[in-house]
């Protein structure tokens, strides 16, 4: 059956798109200041044991995914507390460890899911329900970061100076942690596991050349992120390709735009 | 013992890290309208008490006291701050703050940040660097400024500089002023106490009492105390004649 972009389907999955972008660009931008995106990765491969344990429970896989990818941040920042590792060597250790568990459990118990749409994502799989929870979970989200936007940004200009002015970093850490969780759940469909972490960087480092406030840097990351998500899923439609690529090609073409751009610009 | 002009008080301190003893038995008090500069080499734990001072970290043994409702304005060594988050002066110096425009304003004429109010943060120079981190522990209107060597990563003329700022605020704001620093020479006339430190307090008193004192010439040598000697007589005016006592500086 040819698939055409007016599709109730696709229209849910666009629906989709539009959430992650809302939220992505706004907590891509802590990643990216924070230098953070292997902790994000991580984070999005600990998803698929949450997807298997989800289905395995009966609890459906956003509450799996929730419920893994936190246990997986707490444990890092526990083993984080010992310094005696570096933060990327004990992510390296729990982010393959969480995927390589994950792909047992899928297998052992002959769960029937596409591996393949976990890992790239899919915007068939997208029903009414899961709108109306993404939805839910991007207004949490944004509300909590517009809460705790001042601790968040002095945090991540500087730990130390957060510290002596009463900001507790453990917090700040815990409550990024919990962010970037429900980021993972919300764009696991659209996006994929593999590519989440793109998603999160790549609008807010488009946007880094075209600003000079960090809250002009989060609004321009989710506009980025909402184009990316448009023409995504759009040449995805076309081309009959997975969402995930689809989106992160476009958002990497809109990079390379703006650095050239900034380039000739400067050179003016 | 607690005096009416005490704004904040350690009594009997200790602070133990991995069995080994960071601070021990500290007693401090800073009062109203103090000066007081901590001196002490490398691991002297002087960071440490200004952290259990400032209350975050919480010390083994002792007590601190704080007067109710006292405001603290800190201004740390350096922050290093990456091309990465796009932010300007004034957005920095306000985040997370109270203020009213009025003290903004006169903060910013105070430390001389009204020309790069808008510049980027992280094409400052240092010593623009140290006068928006002063700018923004002064933005509350504290009554007790703690700085943790804040001139450390200027070269001579942007130290001198920096002190003559604290130097002028110190006396318009009629505020107190806790301070870890070697350059005491250059803070000579301000300062109303040192406190020498290693683990513990080692020798405490006016600038002119400490540098005749036993402890202070065993621990920076005779030539720290003779350049102090030479700065009290001299009213802290930079002399090139002692160039060459730099060399008495421990830190790195």
């Amino acid at each position: 059956m040819e698939k055409k972009i007016t599709d109730p389907f696709i229209l849910r999955g666009i629906l989709a798109g539009l959430a992650v972008a809302m939220i992505s660009g706004l907590v891509g931008c802590f990643v990216v200041w924070r230098r953070m995106s292997y902790y994000g990765e991580s984070i999005a491969h600990s998803s698929l044991l949450g997807v298997g344990l989800g289905i395995l429970m009966g609890v459906g896989i956003n509450l799996g995914i929730v419920f893994t990818c936190l246990l997986f941040g707490i444990l890092f920042l526990w083993l984080q507390q010992s310094k005696l590792l570096s933060s990327d060597t004990l992510l390296g250790v729990l982010a393959h460890l969480a995927l390589s568990i994950g792909i047992i459990v899928i297998s052992m118990n002959r769960i029937k899911i596409d591996v393949h749409a976990f890992l790239f994502g899919d915007i068939l799989a997208v029903t009414q329900n899961d709108l109306w929870g993404m939805y839910l979970a991007v207004l949490f989200v944004v509300i909590i970061i517009c809460l705790n936007w001042s601790s968040l940004l002095l945090v991540t200009i500087d730990e130390d100076l957060a510290k002596a002015e009463g900001v507790n970093p453990l917090f700040i850490n815990l409550l990024l942690t919990s962010i970037l969780t429900i980021v993972v759940a919300v764009s696991i469909q659209i996006i994929g596991l593999l590519l989440i972490t793109a998603m999160l960087i790549i609008p807010a480092a488009t946007s880094r050349r075209l600003v000079n406030s960090p809250e002009m840097m989060a609004i321009v990351a989710t506009l980025l992120g909402i184009i990316s998500v448009i023409l995504g899923i759009y040449l995805s439609v076309e081309i009959d390709a997975p969402s995930g690529p689809s989106i992160v090609v476009v958002s990497a073409v809109l990079f390379f735009i703006s650095h050239f751009f900034g380039m000739f610009l400067k050179k003016e | 013992m607690k005096s009416i002009n005490a704004l904040i008080s350690a009594k009997n301190i200790s602070v133990i890290k991995n069995q080994k003893s960071i601070l021990k038995n500290i007693d401090i008090q800073i009062n109203k309208n103090d000066f007081v500069s901590i001196i002490g080499p490398n691991g002297a734990g002087k960071t440490m008490l200004l952290k259990c001072l400032m209350g975050f970290y919480k010390p083994e043994f002792g007590e601190i006291n704080k007067k109710e409702g006292l405001k603290i304005g800190y201004m740390p060594q350096s922050i290093k701050v990456i091309n990465t988050i796009p932010i300007n002066v004034k957005s920095f110096i306000t985040v997370r703050k109270k203020f009213d425009k009025i003290s903004f304003q006169q903060v910013i004429l105070e430390t001389q940040i009204d020309k790069i109010i808008d510049k980027q943060l992280s094409i400052l120079s240092g010593g623009e660097m140290q006068r928006v981190l002063l700018a923004r522990s002064l933005l509350n209107n504290p009554d007790l400024l703690i700085l943790d060597e804040p001139a450390q990563n200027l070269d001579i003329s942007g130290q001198m500089n920096f002190y003559k700022l604290l130097q002028s605020i110190y006396k318009k704001r009629n505020l107190s002023i806790l301070m870890v620093s070697h350059d005491l020479h250059l803070v000579m006339v301000s300062t109303k106490r040192v406190l020498c430190l290693s683990n513990h307090i080692c020798c405490s008193g006016k600038p002119q009492q400490i540098t005749k004192d036993p402890e202070f010439i065993s621990m920076f040598g005779k030539d720290m105390a003779n350049m102090m000697a030479v700065y009290q007589h001299s009213d802290s005016r930079h002399n090139h004649n002692n160039q060459n006592f730099i060399i008495g500086e421990e830190n790195n």
